[in-house]
């Protein structure tokens, strides 16, 4: 099929729509360039440092920054800057892996179970309460040492599999109650399979949720790991994370300042970044919100 | 001293919105006459509900008001809150759409009308208690004694409205302000409730200020009428002469636009274009500029004033003049082509439905739920739909009308009876069959604001059924643009949100949806109940010219009899769960031979003064049964009235055997009662 050359105006799809109203909101796109440059930092940047994040310097302890260390150094001897970037690296991967995948479980257990209702919710919500009661961190430590030496990859699917009960719950309940909605019975109508259902109309409808609930379970995720990492597994020490740094360094804050502020403001400036890109997205979805009128 | 009761002058009424100010009633002035029956009609967010509602000072906060509201030589808008709420309820008292919220629900229906009555007068516990029975014994409520002990949620819809009544008659008010008091309710209630009404204004002599956008009920009821357009009064006068020779383009336009019952075979229906305004940043000029037929460049420059045009008539329009001396000021709007019901059509039949039967379980109990009897929503329904016809399926809220529409679409094997769509047993269908045949049988809803996804632009709404049946890219494109245009849109509309669409557009949107896979019936869920009046003609216009030119089959569900009569070919008239009578429109309209079909015709309100004054009436005891617990026999024995008129040995027989459908003439009717 050719496409025909003289369509003055060529339909935008709802993806089309919803890229172009994001890029209309300048913040969120600050938020989306920042996110890329804190990627690229915690990538790149390491090559530009003079020391890697594993090698002491015994003849610096707990310098402040200088041209040696451009963040200062710690008490051992790391290099704060290098040890940072390899902070941010962790984090940000474990935040936004996290986000995604609990959220994204929450969608599609919520959007299932309150759609079909009936025996399919009946299954999930029995899931989601005994996961509820369980008490996931006696279980994770109990499987710590199966998971010990393993990829850290496992502690994020651990942490996405513990942290979606509640957003799954609020997620069926709203599709329960958009199913009853004519635009959901007019779609089963016109035979629209249910998992189309489900990703086309019902999710959508709650992206405002989801949207939220993703951006808070970032910033949520990255402090909460070091938690675990206590359990034994996920970021193990000599290793680090944002967390970590955080926790270590905010006992001398006031003595050794660059010990803390620079993994702080990395961790405020993703969180900020990410609930940008997140206001963003929601105002993108939603054709009620003031940015989107200006189409 | 002149006879108004109320006296308002240059009344405006703005509220702060986010797109800016919402200029809701703009400089108005209107006098209300001791006991007169003032009708007040305009279209949704005209502005009527906040008029009415700034004469007893229940805006919101927000509300900015200017202007005078003159009683008895008090402003009421300078009075304080307190001086106000005397006057309320004892000057002048309000009955709402929805008496269950304008009811206290934890107060009983007693209890309420003696506090009425105690507030604005001494009376003892006692005395107030009679006065509230024998108040609710006029407005008809049965066993008035012992229903004053219930609570508002145990009375049905009808029975609440009169209960409103009784309390705004209960301290002899002046005026009576009634916002659409019929609008929730069914026909055969409505004619109850308006009955009522003009009686308790013969009774208190109060004047009532009705209200509505049913044109028919202004016709019937009131004295003068008003009529209102974006927050201004562009038409008044005696009911009558305005329905006579209505002088004000959109009175003009929407006059002409609303189906009738009484005009069997002539189906032309004007339609206004475009879709009412809203009353935020309007240009100025006339607000009905960008609809207006007659609309100059005069228009723009100059706001119109409400002016006189004969000592009892009054219009705003800047070519007020030469618009009311127009011969035939109709051929100044676009009609809708004349519907003839196709005689040519093929005898096949594309939809049959035989002794269907839908029953939902009553479940009591808290911890162990069982069941403890049914509800007959659908009890032995037959329906016949032709190609190229459409068959109407009528009947009050709660008749099983809608249940009836989902059991055919669910295609599946009903509970009993058969269901054939284009021939074939839909119970005999394999999954996949059954799939394919969904492209044949398509519906349109009722809410057009519920029906299409807030989040879908709407072109990919209507690509959404291409795509699922296997549509390429390309060719989903051209039929998204085909489609618009078929139903009055253009190609760059589609790319907007539902949100950015009027009523009338976003049905059309849901239309060529229905229609996308070229289905052969669709069916029709009351498709222009939820529109404003102005805006129903050109949708009925469009769906009559779509199945011209598609050759579809219409199943149309809907209340409204206008309606059907104008777009429908045969009916099929439902009560609780099964139908009394089907035939041809033309025959049962003419002469319904069911009495229940009847009453339902001469409940309708014709939007004529002069055939709706002397019009005879049948007013039917009692509401719609509960379908867990039908009548026996015939289910229209407790309200028929026809049944006091027969021989002892056949109203037995009637409370007994339920009547079968018999083939009488061109129709079929159940009753017992011998038929002409
Ligand atoms: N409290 C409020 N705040 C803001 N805007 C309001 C408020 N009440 C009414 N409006 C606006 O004022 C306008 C007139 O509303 P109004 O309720 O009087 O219309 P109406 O003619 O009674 O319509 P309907 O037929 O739907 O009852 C509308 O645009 C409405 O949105
Ligand atoms: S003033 Fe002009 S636009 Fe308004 S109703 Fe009259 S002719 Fe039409
Ligand atoms: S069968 Fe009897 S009760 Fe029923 S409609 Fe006919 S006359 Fe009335
Ligand atoms: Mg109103």
């Amino acid at each position: 099929m050719s496409a025909s050359s003289e369509t003055v105006e060529k339909r935008l799809t709802r993806m089309a729509l919803v890229r172009k109203r994001f890029a209309r909101n300048k913040l969120a796109v600050a938020g989306l360039v920042i996110l890329v440059a804190m990627f690229v930092l915690a990538f790149v940047g390491p090559f530009f440092g003079k020391h890697s994040w594993d090698s002491l310097d015994f003849f610096n302890l707990l310098q402040p920054p200088s041209r040696e260390h451009f963040f200062g150094t710690s008490q051992i001897g790391g290099d704060v800057y290098a040890l940072t970037l390899r902070g941010l690296q962790k984090s940000l991967i474990i935040g936004i892996l996290v986000a995604i995948f609990s959220t994204g479980l929450a969608a599609i257990a919520g959007g299932f179970a309150g759609f079909y209702g009936g025996k399919v919710d009946r299954s999930v919500m029995w899931i989601i309460d005994a996961l509820l009661v369980l008490p996931s961190f006696l279980i994770i430590a109990v499987m710590s040492p199966w998971f010990r030496g393993r990829t850290w990859l496992i502690f994020v699917v651990l942490l996405a599999a513990f942290g979606w009960m509640i957003t799954a719950r609020i997620i069926r309940s709203a599709t329960m109650s958009l199913r009853e909605r004519d635009f959901v019975r007019a779609a089963i109508y016109m035979g629209i399979p249910a998992r189309k259902i489900v990703f086309r109309h019902l999710l959508p409808n709650v992206a405002s949720i989801l949207i939220i609930d993703a951006t808070l379970n970032v910033g949520g995720t990255i402090l909460s790991e070091t938690g675990l990492s206590y359990l034994g597994f996920g970021v193990q020490p000599p290793d680090v994370s944002l967390g970590s740094l955080i926790a270590e360094g905010t006992a001398s804050a006031l003595t050794y300042p660059w010990l803390f502020m620079f993994a702080g403001a990395a961790l405020v400036l993703t969180v900020l970044a990410v609930s940008f890109v997140g206001d963003g997205l929601r105002d993108a979805f939603d054709p009620g919100s003031a940015m989107g009128k200006k189409l | 001293m002149s006879n108004n009761l109320i006296e308002i002058r240059n009344l405006a009424v703005s509220f702060p919105s986010e797109a800016g100010v919402v200029q809701a009633v703009r400089d108005v002035s209107l006098d209300i006459r001791a006991g007169e029956v003032l009708g007040i009609v305009g279209e949704s967010g005209s502005g009527k509900t906040v008029m009415s509602l700034a004469m007893i000072r229940l805006l919101a906060r927000t509300a900015s008001i200017s202007g005078s509201i003159i009683h008895d030589g008090v402003d009421l808008l300078q009075l304080s809150d307190d001086a106000m709420s005397k006057y309320r309820g004892k000057e002048i008292s309000m009955i709402f759409q929805d008496p269950l919220s304008a009811l206290n629900p934890v107060h009983t229906i007693g209890h309420q009308i003696i506090e009425a009555l105690q507030i604005h007068s001494e009376m003892n516990k006692n005395d107030a208690l009679k006065r509230a029975i024998e108040l609710l014994e006029i407005v008809g409520i049965p066993r008035p004694a012992e229903r004053a002990q219930s609570y508002p949620h145990e009375f049905s819809g009808g029975m609440r409205q009169r209960v409103m009544i009784a309390l705004a008659i209960a301290n002899r008010p002046k005026v009576i302000l009634a916002d659409e008091p019929t609008t929730a309710l069914d026909v055969t209630v409505q004619a109850q409730i308006l009955d009522l009404l003009k009686t308790a204004r013969d009774m208190t002599g109060a004047a009532v200020v009705l209200v509505t956008h049913d044109l028919g009920v202004v016709a019937g009821l009131a004295d003068r009428v008003a009529i209102m357009y974006a927050g201004k009064i562009v038409e008044i006068g005696p009911v009558e002469e305005v329905f006579a020779q209505p002088a004000m383009p959109y009175t003009i336009g929407l006059l002409r636009s609303i189906p009738r019952i009484d005009t069997v075979g002539s189906s032309r229906l004007t339609s206004i274009s475009g879709a009412p305004v809203s009353p935020i940043n309007l240009p100025k000029g006339c607000a009905f500029v960008p609809r207006c037929p007659a609309a100059s460049d005069v228009c723009t420059v100059k706001t119109p004033e409400l002016v006189s045009l004969s000592p009892t008539r009054m219009t705003a329009c800047v070519r007020q003049g030469e618009i009311f001396a127009l011969q035939d000021a109709g051929k100044l709007f676009q009609t809708g082509p004349v519907h003839v019901a196709p005689e040519t059509t093929s005898d096949e039949v594309t939809l049959e439905v035989r002794g269907l039967t839908k029953t939902f379980p009553l479940m009591k109990g808290v911890l162990l739920r069982r069941r403890t009897g049914s509800v007959y929503a659908v009890d032995g329904v037959d329906l016949v739909l032709r190609r190229g016809r459409s068959l109407a399926l009528v009947g009050e809220s709660g008749c099983g009308k809608t249940t009836t529409l989902i059991e055919i679409l669910n295609m599946v094997a009903p509970e009993s009876g058969t269901i054939s769509i284009l021939g074939r047993n839909v119970a005999e269908l394999s999954r996949s069959e059954r799939l394919g045949m969904r492209k044949d049988l398509q519906i349109v809803f009722q809410d057009p604001f519920a029906s299409l996804d807030p989040r879908l632009p709407i072109g990919d709404a209507i690509a959404e059924p291409l795509g699922n049946f296997g549509m390429s890219k390309a060719d989903q494109e051209n039929r998204v643009k085909e489609l618009l245009e078929l139903v009055g849109l253009n190609q760059s509309q589609a790319s907007k949100y539902p949100n950015e669409f009027s009523g009338g557009q976003r049905q059309r949107i849901a239309i060529a949806r229905a229609l996308a896979l070229n289905p052969q019936i669709v069916a029709l869920d009351e498709p222009v109940s939820a529109l404003d009046v102005s805006v129903r003609a050109g949708v009925l216009n469009l769906l009559a010219e779509l199945q011209e030119k598609l050759n579809l089959s219409y199943l149309f569900v809907s209340h409204d009899l206008a309606v059907v009569q104008h777009v429908a070919d045969d009916i099929a008239v439902m009560y609780l769960g099964s139908i009394v009578e089907s035939g041809p429109v033309r025959d049962v309209f003419a002469h319904p031979k069911h009495p229940y079909t009847q009453a339902l015709l001469s409940a309708v309100p014709i939007p004529d003064p002069k055939i709706e004054r002397t019009r005879t009436r049948i007013i039917l005891q009692g509401e719609l049964p509960s379908p867990a617990n039908p009548p026996s026999g015939c289910r229209f024995h407790n309200r028929c009235h026809v049944r006091s008129t027969l021989s002892p040995e056949l109203a037995e027989k009637c409370s007994v055997v339920r009547p079968e459908m018999l083939k009488i003439g061109t129709g079929s009717v159940a009753c017992h009662a011998p038929l002409k």
